[in-house]
């Protein structure tokens, strides 16, 4: 605990040193700065006391947290003692990322109706997750999914794909919010570089997650949750009470004021895309089951006391998250009436009323600002902050737990790992992917990222989420099957991507592109069911046979939880 | 778990009901949540001039928004639907189980 405490007084010291540096830099800093946009300078005020607040309360947090993780079931799943509702709350700040937050709300500010096919398709996937994996994973899992697909299968050939997957899917996130991250810190605090932002976050979230595990994982993505739909609910509330709290004036308003016009409302893609049935198809199959098939998520399962609070928590995380996109599409529609046209947030209103200063995310920034003023904005503003800290926590315990329990503690020690050094590794691996995705957000400044949703969601919903569901019911499924199309799934996503319009047209400039779909799903989804019932049934080797005859005992386990990991009783 | 409590369980007939149960239960459950969806999703994909047109002749509304909260809605109804009768079913089978196999 000692080196805890000092680390903790170090960082803190840090911190202060930091929010001094900067406070003295805004004082000095009185004329404009360049590229940045002309927000209200006490806004950095309130943005910054109460992004520091946040930071406070979740150090303290995380102090908690050090002193109550003993075992490797505390570091990765909170000693299995997260109530139904608790982890309801936490899927949800797992999972509302800032770019479902500023993302769908600038869709909706651009496009209108459009947006809401994304709130649409991102909230489907829950009750799938609860219907058909929640409670087994939570029965069968100890700490990662590939437990679980690995459950009656080779632990060795199962453990690497499912890694290789899971670190593929969690770079990529990361990456996505890093950028995200450092350009939002940047834009809404100037003073404060890009680079220092993103590595403000490195070390923050290395310190929740290599001292509090998955307790501080948790109980920051609750905290988090808890602002972000009050923060949420306030700004719709406050664009309601502008609008009388009609519906029907909000929408006629916003068709009145948006420079499209009635266009927003019969757009089914974005405003002057054509349209494309196969694209919209694909895209719907990804939005769906890549929410069920990522890491990240399935990890909190983990967590919870049983798998009826597994269960329970589904229903508490999907209400809480339609609710949010509920009030993210109304967020939408308030920035067209109050931040478009206003001089005050956008670049040149004689040109273009939409165009923002700063940028294509900021119409839910700056409508906290025409609704609740500098304070308001402040607050919206570390609430982003918080929500990308709660994302990244998330994911890069998931996967450092790939790196240690699966290829460490399963793969090099075969299962003979001792528990407090998988846990040391754990927590290096988590040093690691903070430090990566620092160098990698660093280096994807100035990059088109537009395809990470594209990618890490196509590689969700093509390899982790039929794998997991073919292990968990059907019977036939073997390590060779199970493995080939695991790679089938991983390699084909990449694969169409790369030769996909925003790849290969868009970031690698190399003309029109092959695959002529920006999501692979429709096409790589049904390869993998079939190359793993192909290579499944055409198994006939004994290994195969005693996987196959494993079934029963993992069934039962899977449906009565008789033998499922335990809560931890301290 | 021994071989013989697996042996029991898998025999015992509240087993199987408690299997076939919760996979009628959660198939069903998912298909109409992917009819409902795929349903918008293919409405999207070849006929979106029924989902563009409004709602009332003096409306904006488009009848897809109110499908699509229509599915947001629907996808939380269906998993409280689905945690209600799990507890209220499944769990005290599930009980009656793991108490007789463990006798």
């Amino acid at each position: 605990m000692k080196i805890f405490k000092a680390f903790f007084s170090s960082t803190l010291v840090f911190a202060t040193l930091c929010a001094s540096n900067l406070a003295y830099a805004m004082n000095v800093d009185t004329g404009p700065a360049p590229a940045a946009p002309a927000v209200p300078p006490p806004l950095n005020w309130h943005a910054i006391i109460m992004f520091l607040v946040f930071v406070a309360i979740t150090l303290i947090i995380t102090y908690w947290a050090a002193t109550q993780t003993k075992t490797a079931s505390d570091f990765y799943a909170a000693g299995r003692g997260v109530t139904g509702l608790q982890n309801g709350m936490a899927i949800a700040g797992d999972y509302m990322s800032a770019a479902s937050f500023l993302g769908i709300a600038a869709l909706v500010y651009f496009n209108g109706f459009y947006g809401l096919i994304f709130s649409v398709g991102w909230l489907v996937g829950w009750p799938i997750i609860l219907f058909l994996v929640a409670e087994r994973l939570r029965n069968l899992g100890k700490y990662t999914y590939a437990d679980v697909v690995s459950f009656r299968l080779q632990q060795k050939p199962i453990r690497i794909m499912a890694a290789i997957s899971s670190l593929i899917v969690v770079i990529w996130y990361l990456i996505g919010q890093a950028v995200g991250a450092g350009q939002l810190l940047h834009t809404l605090v100037p003073q404060m570089s890009y680079r220092l932002s993103i590595v403000i976050v490195g070390v923050l979230i290395v310190l929740y997650v290599t001292l509090g595990g998955m307790k501080a994982t948790t109980w920051v993505q609750i905290i988090k949750a808890g602002l972000l739909l009050g923060g949420a609910s306030c700004m719709a509330f406050g664009v309601m009470m502008h609008e009388g709290f009609s519906f029907a004036k909000l929408f006629a308003d916003a068709v009145a004021l948006h420079p499209k016009g009635i266009k927003i409302m019969q757009s089914v893609v974005p405003i002057g895309a054509k349209a494309n049935p196969i694209e919209s198809i694909s895209l719907g199959l990804t939005l769906m089951f890549g929410t069920a098939g990522l890491p990240h998520i399935l990890m909190r399962f983990f967590t919870t006391t049983n798998s009826k609070a597994a269960r329970k928590s589904v229903l508490y995380g999907t209400c809480f998250i339609g609710y949010f996109y509920i009030l993210t599409f109304i967020i939408g529609f308030g920035a067209i009436i109050l931040v478009a046209n206003n001089p005050e947030y956008v670049v040149d209103v004689t040109k273009n009323v939409l165009t923002l200063k700063g940028g294509g995310s900021m119409p839910a920034i700056y409508l906290s600002h025409a609704i609740g003023g500098n304070f308001f904005l402040g607050f919206i503003a570390a609430v982003a902050f918080a929500t990308i800290l709660a994302v990244v926590s998330g994911l890069t315990l998931a996967g450092a737990s790939a790196l240690s329990h699966d290829i460490y503690a399963s793969v090099i020690m075969k299962g003979k790992a001792d528990e407090q050094k998988e846990v040391w590794v754990s927590k290096m691996s988590v040093i690691g992917l903070g430090a990566l995705a620092v160098l990698l957000g660093i280096a994807f400044e100035k990059q088109n990222v537009a395809y990470i949703v594209a990618l890490t969601f196509s590689i969700a919903a093509c390899t982790n989420f039929p794998i997991l569901v073919l292990s968990v019911f059907w019977k036939g499924l073997t390590t060779r099957g199970a493995v080939l199309g695991g790679y089938t799934g991983i390699f084909g996503s990449i694969g169409l991507l790369i030769i996909g319009p925003t790849v290969w047209t868009k970031v690698l400039s190399m003309g029109p592109a092959i695959f002529p779909y920006d999501f692979p799903t429709f096409v790589v989804l049904p390869l993998v069911l079939i190359v793993s019932y192909v290579a499944s049934v055409t198994d006939n080797s004994e290994s195969a046979n005693k996987e196959r005859a494993a079934f029963a005992a993992q069934m039962i386990r899977a449906e009565t939880g008789l033998g499922a990991e335990a809560a931890a009783s301290h | 778990m021994s071989l013989l409590i697996a042996s029991n369980i898998q025999n015992n007939p509240k087993y199987l009901e408690l299997v076939h149960r919760r996979n009628a239960l959660g198939w069903t459950l998912s298909a109409i949540v992917c009819v409902l969806y795929f349903g918008f999703t293919l409405m999207i994909a070849y006929t979106p001039d029924i989902l563009t047109q409004p709602i009332a002749s003096d409306s904006v509304i488009p009848l897809g928004m109110l499908i699509g909260l229509g599915v947001i809605l629907a996808s939380c109804a269906t998993t409280g639907v689905y945690v209600y009768l799990a507890n209220k079913t499944f769990d005290p089978i599930i009980e009656e189980i793991v108490r007789e196999a463990s006798k």
